[in-house]
């Protein structure tokens, strides 16, 4: 039974190791014919030659710059986690601790748009910021996703649970509601910001259908489309194409299982909820 | 206390929230109801847009190119939610179980997790090449043949492509929800069947099952609005063809909104997807307090 299992996970382990292999494999083969002649084998998925001719040619693409590319996605999540992660917090402590009787109406308002599947957003939103001439910047890819009525239901579902003691405490010591939220409640809430940040990084890195529509041309083109324009004009290229993949995942893979335990943690901690 | 000053600075906390939320999803929620009734078209042009009443939703319902996308879409879902359910809920049993370098064979199968669609649609056009790539190789090994399946560029089989690479994909995200639906299942539940002489089935079948009931309404629920939002895969790999075979509802919006500018028309589309989609919702959220 035990050796059955092993040989269940490892069948498993090579359903996924193959195809990402495949990746690396092609990649380092600067010889498109070989390529092509090493597809249909186990040669496919199994280095045979270690050149980085492709990820030269990748790197130095004067229509494909993979130096912006990575930029520009750099720069859009690092943004975008920076005021998601205040953004949502602050709403939700206000949310959690402030006095007014409206806050659960702006509460159920909230759950209420968790029901609204993005892709229905998507035209009227593209109107919207093409009158506002935003398209091609950087701005239409950071702002639209910066409010999250999910992160703000983690925040307020976290800050709710603060002893009141403490939030009286610091009342008492003079604190204004922000200093309290700043000063106490959102250094507390690290494991939270910790999943925020990891669910909203997916979402960016994942995120294909506002991005083509709003980014036209390679100036503000974050990676994910760029893969998938770069794949669209070097279709036969299967070297470049599989080096300018691997360059785009691999430090993120190997950052994500540096942190496996809080990735998992976050990704089922998130689902409980629901 | 009669001032509402004091409000004030709980208030000034919501709104950059409230303010973003209003003008990126209440009010292009209500622009895309608002639009589907009307002739609106991305692009400025001499004659004004009009009211035109349903017929956006009349043209919708008489288009064969809809029904078309509503048919390819259901196929998809139908075909990938319980091949992606039992895939996924099996390999988390497996990965539940005490295993040496158990936490290397957890750390492979998230592996999709992590890496970006785009890549991974990329990976697989690899894979799905013709004639020669690995799928076909793996085909002619079999048959022992040099037939080979023109996976992307056959009508009958696009789709069903498009689903084996959505699983990969897609799978190790619900095993890790199953797996800690798995992990909170009281493992004296376990002791008392094994007292009783419970078979490994008989477990799975009164206790795993049973123990699993919130996760698999919550892991069904999100694999099918994930299932039924297919876009990604097709835009890149067949941009819908041949012969709109793996044309889905969002491809049919993106192209009607986006390539062919018609906003009013592709709003009407959103609207019924989102209604589709809420009412998944709903139903999940009934399930759930049922409890």
């Amino acid at each position: 039974m035990q050796y059955f299992k092993y040989f269940l996970a490892f069948m498993l382990s090579m359903f996924i190791l193959i195809p990402l292999m495949m990746a690396v494999t092609i990649s380092l083969n600067p010889s498109n014919t070989d390529i092509l002649s090493n597809m249909g084998s186990w040669k496919s998925f199994i280095p045979q030659v270690f050149s980085f001719d492709n990820y030269r040619a990748v790197w130095s693409d004067p229509y494909h710059p993979f130096g912006l590319y990575l930029f520009n996605t750099f720069f859009i999540t690092s943004i975008s986690l920076t005021l998601s992660l205040m953004v949502n917090s602050c709403a939700a402590f206000s949310l959690a601790w402030g006095e007014g009787k409206y806050r659960k109406y702006i509460l159920g308002a909230i759950i209420s748009v968790l029901a609204i599947p993005g892709e229905s957003l998507v035209l009227p939103q593209l109107l919207m910021v093409s009158k506002a001439n935003l398209v091609d910047t950087y701005t239409v890819q950071i702002l639209p996703g910066l409010a999250n009525a999910f992160f703000i239901f983690l925040f307020y579902q976290f800050f709710s649970k603060i002893p009141k003691d403490l939030i009286d405490a610091a009342r008492v010591d003079g604190f204004s509601l922000f200093q309290t939220y700043l000063k106490i409640a959102l250094p507390l809430s690290k494991p939270v910001c910790v999943t925020v940040c990891i669910l909203h990084f997916l979402g960016i890195w994942n995120s294909y259908l506002w991005p083509i529509m709003v980014t036209r041309g390679p100036e503000v083109r974050p990676l994910s489309v760029a893969m998938a324009a770069y794949f669209g004009s070097n279709q036969t290229q299967w070297g470049n194409v599989m080096a300018f993949a691997v360059c785009m995942a691999i430090p993120v893979i190997i950052f994500f299982l540096i942190i496996q335990r809080q990735f998992i943690a976050s990704i089922t901690g998130s689902s409980v909820k629901g | 206390m009669k001032s509402y000053k004091r409000f004030l600075p709980e208030v000034g906390m919501l709104l950059p929230a409230i303010i973003l939320m209003v003008v990126f999803i209440f009010i292009p929620f209500f622009l895309s109801g608002y639009f589907s009734f009307t002739n609106e078209r991305l692009m400025p042009r001499p004659i004004p847009t009009q009211w035109i009443g349903l017929r956006n939703y009349e043209r919708i319902l008489a288009d064969s190119e809809f029904w078309m996308s509503v048919k390819n879409t259901l196929y998809f879902a139908i075909v990938v939610i319980p091949i992606q359910l039992s895939l996924s809920l099996a390999s988390a049993i497996l990965l539940n179980s005490k295993l040496k370098f158990i936490a290397v064979f957890r750390g492979i199968t998230i592996l999709p997790i992590l890496t970006p669609i785009t890549v991974i649609v990329v990976i697989w056009a690899a894979i799905f090449q013709t004639p020669d790539g690995l799928l076909n190789g793996i085909y002619q090994w079999l048959t022992g043949t040099y037939d080979y399946i023109d996976w992307l560029g056959d009508e009958t089989i696009a789709m069903l492509s498009i689903v084996i690479l959505s699983i990969w994909a897609s799978f190790p995200f619900q095993m890790l929800i199953y797996l800690a639906g798995l992990q909170e299942i009281p493992k004296d539940r376990y002791e008392a069947a094994e007292i009783d002489g419970f078979n490994k089935w008989q477990q799975f079948r009164y206790i795993t099952f049973p123990g699993l009931r919130n996760t698999n309404i919550f892991v069904v629920i999100i694999t099918t609005i994930g299932a039924l939002s297919l876009f990604t895969q097709v835009n890149i790999l067949t941009g819908g063809g041949p012969n709109g075979s793996t044309t889905t509802i969002i491809q049919y919006m993106f192209s009607n909104g986006f390539s062919s500018q018609k906003i009013g028309y592709a709003s009407a589309v959103s609207v019924i997807f989102f209604i589709t989609v809420a009412s998944l919702g709903l139903l999940q959220r009934r399930l759930m307090r049922n409890e």
